[in-house]
């Protein structure tokens, strides 16, 4: 199994999230994040004041999925978040190694 | 806890004492009023009382039948009085809220809040007796001490002769520019003063500046008063300072914007910089709240203009189209200015320019013509925005919400322009001679001289009444809260409550 985190956005969300429905990803946490990376933040000016913005809010998105499924769920994410224009976000992928349906006590790609 | 009511108890000493210091005075002015003629409309005519002006003005106005209130003058003044508070609360408070940060919100609600109800008080224990009775040319008396004397049948002047509203109408719609002129200085001390300080602080500079400041301004005996050139000129005598010298300040623009703004700036000064400035970021954590506060000032300053010529008149109309005007002037040439210089337009600078277009129309408002109004508008934007910008960098003080590039800068610029835009030739009223009952000869020399004689004036006393006050309040509980409260924000550490609960 996998988890897949992704930084993307805040307007892709709903994009990304039928992307993902699309190809069968049972369910996803999301997260408002702020952060920054290659894009850096922006400056905002009040009156006289010019305050730099270090920190952008973004989405972030968390899924467990069967690993068969990584490829599809990164494509999806990759081609549904993406602008073209720098800020677009990052997917992040790990090793799952246990995933417990609380109400069942299922557990591995059952409890998916 | 306890210095705190010592030094009110102190105050409220000094404040009754006050009159007697200032009647050894009382020989020294010379009425240096313009020549002899009265010195016209002049924002607000002071109540003396029809018993003050009757003793006054010989036997003529003895003789006269008991003047009627007028119910539509009464009504417009009342419904007045009620806009300008809510210029106050939530208004002044939500504008002013919006632009600090987040942990400080409610501090800035309180002080606002709380300093409406403080002046309420003491405006009616002692402040409108020391600004609108009889006294000498800077201060009143304590004639009406706790409101004595005045009940439902009290009357007071307005600008036409014979016609009086109710002297508990003109109470609170005095009482409710007292109380606004003091919140607005808190706007310089924000995110860092301690709250007991503010109370302070206000209680002795509502007592040393606003109180004479009304009264050097506004007091006058009435138009009643003005039967011939001789009781014209006696009357003339016992105007206040500033309206003896013909300076024209229609709605307060001396009295609460230049007051006010002085105070914000010497405070600003002697509180010192918060801490980080410069390092943490400090936007204004909602601009919405600041739109909508800046919306009711507008709104509300309906009353505080058009509501000054105390009468459902054609001068309140004119007075009210110039405040829509003159404000939306000023709204678009702010946010075009600072389109063209930083790229953006933006809603802050739209509802800043909005502000300080009512603070530049405030003086001029009954005595310009719309199109003055569109002038004083279109520059108050402009050059307020300098004086939040360059004007803000050369004094270095951290006026935290630009009480001073806005109310100081505005205020001024609309003192000085009403000089020359009250000329009859720019399409102004002229200034009007009670004795000869029609619109006096003008100069606008001599006028806008009279306007720096106001600006001057406010600039000084102000500035020296807030150093020794602040000073004074420094010594005896400290301005600021100690810098570990100030990062955790005033919500908590003063207050003990947040603003929101995500």
């Amino acid at each position: 199994m996998k988890f897949v985190t992704a930084i993307i956005k805040p307007f892709k969300l709903d994009e990304v999230r039928e992307a993902l429905s699309a190809i069968g990803v049972q369910g996803v946490t999301v997260t408002e994040v702020k952060g920054f990376g290659r894009q850096k933040g922006h400056t905002e000016l009040y009156r006289g004041a010019e305050y730099v913005v270090d920190f952008l809010p973004k989405v972030k998105i968390e899924a467990a999925i069967r690993s068969d499924q990584i490829d599809q769920v990164i494509e999806a994410i990759e081609k549904s978040a993406s602008t073209g224009k720098i800020g677009d976000g990052k997917i992040f992928v790990f090793d799952l190694e246990q995933v417990v349906r609380i109400r069942t006590g299922e557990t591995g790609t059952d409890a998916l | 806890m306890k210095r705190v009511f010592a030094l009110l108890a102190l105050v409220g000493a000094v404040a009754i004492g006050a009159p007697a210091w200032a009647e050894e005075k009382v020989a020294a002015p010379a009425a240096t009023a313009t020549a002899g003629a009265p010195a016209g409309m002049s924002g607000m005519s002071g109540m003396s009382g029809m018993s003050g002006m009757a003793a006054e003005a010989a036997p003529a106005a003895a003789a006269a039948p008991a003047p009627v209130v007028n119910k539509g003058d009464n009504a417009w003044v009342m419904t007045s009085a009620a806009l300008v508070i809510l210029m106050s609360i939530p208004g002044l408070a939500l504008f002013y809220g919006g632009l600090v940060r987040t942990k400080n919100m409610l501090s800035v609600l309180m002080q606002v809040f709380t300093i409406f109800s403080l002046i309420t008080v003491l405006w009616v224990v002692y402040g409108y007796s020391a600004a609108f009775t009889e006294g000498n040319e800077f201060i009143g008396t304590l004639d009406k001490l706790f409101l004595k004397g005045v009940t439902p049948e009290s009357v007071g002047a307005t600008f036409s002769k014979g016609v009086v509203i109710s002297e508990l109408a003109f109470v609170i719609f005095q009482g409710a520019f007292a109380a606004i002129t003091c919140g607005l200085i808190v706007g310089a001390l924000a995110e860092r003063a301690r709250f007991s300080a503010i109370l302070l602080f206000m209680v002795i500079w509502f007592t040393l500046s606003y109180i004479p400041m009304a009264h050097m301004v506004w007091y006058w005996a009435g138009p009643d008063a003005y039967i011939d050139a001789a009781a014209g000129e006696a009357a003339g005598k016992t105007a206040g300072f500033l309206f003896q010298k013909g300076a024209l300040d229609f709605a307060g623009g001396t009295v609460v914007h230049i007051n006010a703004a002085m105070a914000g700036l010497v405070g600003a000064y002697m509180i010192g910089k918060r801490s980080g400035l410069g390092n943490v970021a400090m936007a204004p954590h909602s601009l919405t709240f600041t739109m909508i506060g800046a919306s009711l000032l507008w709104f509300g300053w309906f009353g505080f203009n058009a509501g000054s010529a105390l009468e459902a008149s054609g001068g309140a109309a004119l007075a009210m189209v110039n405040t829509w005007v003159a404000t939306a002037c000023a709204a678009l040439s702010w946010m075009f200015a600072e389109w063209m210089i930083k790229g953006k337009p933006s809603m802050l600078g739209a509802a800043s320019g909005a502000v300080a277009g009512l603070v530049a129309i405030t003086p001029a408002a009954g005595f310009v013509g719309v199109m003055g109004a569109i002038v004083i508008g279109l520059l108050a934007g402009i050059i307020c925005l300098w004086g939040v910008n360059g004007l803000k960098k050369l004094l270095g003080a951290d006026d935290s919400l630009d009480v001073f590039g806005i109310h100081g800068v505005g205020g001024i610029l609309g003192a000085i322009l009403t000089g020359v835009f009250v000329d009859p030739a720019l399409g102004g009223t002229g200034v009007y001679d009670y004795v000869a009952n029609k619109v006096g000869d003008f100069d606008m020399a001599t006028q806008v001289i009279a306007q720096l004689w106001g600006v001057g004036t406010v600039v000084v006393w102000s500035g020296v009444v807030s150093l020794v006050a602040f000073k004074l309040v420094d010594i005896v509980i400290g301005l600021r809260v100690p810098e570990d409260e100030e990062r955790e924000g005033l919500d908590v550490t003063s207050h003990g409550e947040t603003a929101y609960h995500h």
